[in-house]
């Protein structure tokens, strides 16, 4: 089945997310869209879904115009679509999960599930998704919820399947089997619109790149291009990928964390007897797949939570029962993983978010007034100092771009002496050219002695930061490793082995991979347990 | 579902708090949709007098024999009971007294309570709160300063300012017993607040027939305050406004500084704006509930301060009347901002001065007041609705994400 957008475009007032997008997916190829946050490739997709109306423009399948009022429409005509965030009812089974929306019943109403169950096994085993049709979904891994999704599009018939941000969500193993799942599913004769900002994996499982950029379509590139050249395409202009970061010259080891346990209310263990240490002027990278204890452990040294045992010492202080504020006044630098919700406030404007955490100090307040004048220069500077693009410091916080939303809440974090810098995600939802510089002030950081730690899902910026890389799993350390690790090995760790286990497995000969598979498949439970507390 | 969605903007729905959302976007629209509001409210209210009034119901009888009368009928009708009700709020020169001419004052004096409990809403509003409970507080701290003003008898300016105390405390207890409910056991303040208000309601009740009870009468009242317990009359005997007015102007310039240039205000905006990211800077939120009711609460008990020391002069369970509550109406109309506060609090207070010249002069039913102010808080709770009569686009906060 062919697809082809003509002249799409969508506005929502003044600002045009699509602008006259063209594209065409031809039959059984996989169609990759990059683009970076922000760039409109979700609108598109939610257009071609029948979740928006087009403003103008006109979709064709099979060269025939089709309009859809709501997604049952593009379902209909064979579109089927997997979001970044699943559309599941935890609770119910994969069965009743696929069956949603499309139930067949039996006499007086009753539901009959057996017919699903019938093509859930059916495809399963057509594309080796190995998955139960009588599991509950919310005890299965997140990698088998997203091959959920995709059954409950392949049951209703999809010939085009759109998969938006499929891998955020997955270890770099589980986004291996999803691209061979992808590939399988081509060679079955479906088309895959293949959402991605990762270079990496639209490089290796593409046939066609298009790439969109503020709305528009840039143009098309080749999967054998070059990383850089697809990323200068995307930021429209050069970009180098590679940070300049001189080796690590760590000094001693003032950031001490001992035996650290974070229960939530119900006494689960969010964070699991961990013990760690990162010296001044060292980068330490934690790496995970998201939920497993990674958010809880760096709001236990902000001192956000409230069950929490062990000790954190900081330059000999311990900073476990103290408040946000004796923290934050310890010298931790603090960017947290959502700056929407935890880093500003969206309807304040920068100058008042750059002293969100300052303002009762002198010389932004005196007596509890607020010395506006003095607030005001000094966000002038920082706005200029980090680069913000806005039109004036007085501009609310939430008119601004993730990437410059970023900027502010690193620039506010790190204009004190700092004893202690901890980000979270530094740059999730942050352009390819904001990427660079906030990197670049991470390191300069580091470079000023301060011990920092990075939190961050994405493996490439873990490798690329890290001095040293700490992954967690399931609350619990599964190891520090040098920061040059390979991916490999970070990935079994991300997946719940110990670096030992991991290490050995690797060294281990070709062709005992089924072992690799059962820590894998308890590796996920621990996941979603993690998960459920998100 | 899908529907819905559809229309909604691309933008991630807030993970709690959806309810204070909207409330948010009621509250925080702009001033040309509050003036908007009272506009078509005024026309909708000109629609009732007029399809209520007998001349036009007689010239629409040969309507189209001489359309033209049943025109100048209608405009005859609302002219005269807008005009009544703009003279009766202003200047009237056709009154038989002086006193009577000038409706400017009265207008003065029933917004004086409006505007410090309105005051009240505000303040709390912009800490993320509802404060449904101005009307108890201000009855507990009428009945504070009632219990001081005609139980003591002390000097001149001395009395007078331990009855403004005493009001401004019994209404803080009363609001931070709803802030620091919610801050230690997370019970939500709207609740909190209305049943603090029936509680205040009955113990006044009971008080009165008690301890509080004048004893020369059978009703349930107080007796009359001390003389030196009561504010001064601004303008001699012969007009009502009385000093609670300055009071009143005070706590607006004093709330306005408190929110816009203290340290404490950038505190209860942030907290009212982004509980979480407040709390990830080093802000003690539930100690900002706590004290952001005493001063709430407080608030609302100067303006039961101004209802018994200023005009009833003593105490009955209905001092309060249905201030609390027009007070929310005023907050949501100032756009809980102080000075537009102030500003509602002088509009409410003119249709209350100016309804009874209305009713008395165009014997157009002083009901039809009610109306008005019950569809300016259904317009200004409908801002959507506002926007598609007047075609203004929505102003959007958040650019579609990919």
């Amino acid at each position: 089945m062919k697809l082809e957008l003509k002249g799409i475009t969508k506005s929502f007032g003044a600002l045009v997310a699509n602008d006259h997008i063209d594209l065409v997916v031809a039959s059984g190829e996989i169609h990759s869209l990059l683009g970076e946050n922000g760039a409109g490739k979700s609108t598109l997709m939610n257009v071609l879904y029948g979740l928006y109306e087009p403003t103008a423009g006109e979709i064709l399948i099979d060269d025939k115009p089709v309009k859809f009022s709501g997604p049952a429409d593009a379902m209909a005509a064979g579109i089927g679509m997997v979001h970044q965030h699943f559309m599941l009812v935890p609770v119910f089974t994969v069965a009743e999960n696929v069956a949603l929306g499309g139930e067949s019943t039996g006499f007086a109403g009753i539901l009959d599930l057996e017919d699903t169950r019938r093509k859930i096994r059916e495809i399963s085993a057509r594309f080796g998704f190995h998955v139960d049709p009588d599991a509950l979904v919310e005890e299965i891994p997140v990698g088998v919820q997203q091959r959920v999704e995709i059954i409950k599009a392949l049951v209703r018939n999809a010939k085009i399947l759109i998969l938006d941000e499929p891998s955020a969500v997955l270890t770099p193993q589980e986004t291996d089997e999803l691209m061979d799942i992808m590939a399988q599913l081509k060679a079955g004769g479906t088309s895959i619109v293949f959402i991605s900002h990762k270079l990496r994996e639209v490089k290796a499982v593409s046939d066609t790149i298009t790439v969109i950029r503020r709305g528009k379509v840039v143009g098309s590139a080749d999967p054998d291009a070059s990383t850089t050249e697809l990323a200068s395409m995307m930021v429209g202009r050069s970009v180098s990928l590679t940070l300049e970061k001189a080796d690590a010259q760590p000094g001693e080891e003032t950031f001490k964390v001992t035996g650290l346990t974070v229960m939530n209310d119900a006494g689960q263990r969010l964070v699991d007897d961990v013990t760690f240490a990162v010296a001044d002027g060292e980068i330490l990278a934690v790496a995970g797949v998201q939920g497993n204890g990674q958010t809880e452990l760096t709001e236990a040294v902000l001192g956000l939570h409230k069950h929490v045992q062990g000790s954190i010492m900081l330059d000999g202080k311990e900073l476990v029962g103290r408040s946000v504020r004796q923290v934050l006044d310890a010298g931790v630098g603090f960017v947290p993983e959502d700056r929407q919700d935890d880093g500003l406030v969206g309807e304040f404007s920068i100058a008042e978010n750059l002293v969100l955490d300052l303002y009762t100090k002198e010389p932004y307040s005196r007596f509890g007034a607020m010395n506006r004048a003095v607030i005001a220069k000094s966000a002038q500077e920082k706005v200029a100092e980090f680069d913000v693009r806005a039109q004036s410091a007085q501009d609310a916080a939430d008119t601004l771009s993730g990437g410059n939303q970023q900027k502010v809440v690193l620039a506010r974090e790190l204009a004190r002496p700092l004893k202690l810098f901890i980000a979270s995600q530094p740059t999730r939802g942050v352009d390819v050219g904001s990427i660079e510089f906030l990197h670049k002030r991470i390191v300069a950081e580091r470079d000023a002695g301060t011990p920092v730690i990075i939190v961050s899902t994405e493996l490439d910026e873990v490798l690329e930061l890290g001095d040293r890389i700490a992954v967690l799993f399931a609350g619990r350390l599964m190891g520090i490793v040098p920061g040059k690790s390979s991916r490999e090995l970070l990935g079994l760790m991300m997946a719940g082995l110990t670096a030992e286990e991991a290490q050995a497995q690797l060294d281990a000969p070709v062709g005992d991979s089924t072992a690799g598979d059962a820590p894998a498949g308890d590796s996920t439970a621990g996941n979603t347990e993690g998960g459920a507390h998100e | 579902m899908s529907e819905t969605q559809a229309v909604k903007e691309p933008v991630p729905p807030a993970k709690e708090g959806q309810g204070s959302q909207v409330i948010r976007e009621i509250m925080g629209g702009n001033a040309l949709i509050s003036v908007l509001a009272v506009v078509v409210a005024l026309v909708i209210g000109g629609i009732l007098i007029a399809v209520t009034d007998p001349r036009v119901a007689t010239a629409s009888g040969y309507f189209f024999a001489d359309p033209g009368a049943t025109f100048s009928a209608i405009w005859s009708a609302v002219s005269e009971a807008y005009g009544a009700l703009w003279r009766g709020a202003t200047y009237d020169p056709t009154a038989r007294t002086w006193q009577g001419q000038l409706g400017i004052f009265e207008t003065l004096t029933f917004a004086t309570p409006l505007i410090l409990a309105g005051l009240a809403v505000t303040l709390a509003f912009r800490t993320g709160l509802f404060n449904i409970g101005a009307q108890g507080q201000i009855i507990l701290g009428a009945t504070f300063a009632g219990a001081v003003g005609f139980g003591m008898h002390l000097p001149p300016v001395i009395h007078l300012l331990v009855v403004i105390l005493a009001g401004a405390i019994g209404g803080a207890i009363w609001g931070g017993i709803a802030g620091f409910l919610k801050a230690r056991t997370g019970a939500h303040e709207v609740i909190v607040t209305i049943m603090l208000n029936y509680i205040a309601i009955s113990l006044v009740l009971y008080l009165l027939k008690n301890q509080l009870k004048d004893p020369n009468s059978t009703n349930p009242i107080s007796p009359q305050m001390d003389d030196n317990a009561v504010l001064p009359l601004l303008l001699g005997p012969n007009f009502r406004v009385h000093a609670g007015l300055i009071i009143a102007v005070l706590a607006v310039i004093g709330v306005s500084w408190l929110l816009n240039r203290s340290t404490l205000g950038f505190e209860y905006r942030a907290i009212g704006a982004n509980p979480k990211a407040a709390r990830t800077a080093g802000m003690l939120v539930s100690r900002g509930y706590i004290t952001v009711m005493l001063i709430s609460g407080a608030l609302a008990g100067l303006a039961g301060v101004a209802q018994i020391a200023g005009t009833e002069k003593s105490l009955d369970s209905e001092i309060a009347g249905s201030i609390g509550f027009d007070a929310i109406t005023v907050a949501l109309l100032g756009r809980s901002k102080p000075w537009g506060t102030f500003f509602a609090a002088l509009l409410f207070g003119a249709f209350k001065a100016g309804g009874t010249s209305m009713a008395v002069n165009a014997d157009v039913s002083i009901d039809i007041v009610a109306v008005v102010q019950s569809l300016i808080v259904l317009f200004i709770a409908a801002p959507p609705l506002i926007r598609s009569i007047f075609r203004i686009k929505a102003a959007r906060r958040e650019g579609a994400s990919a």
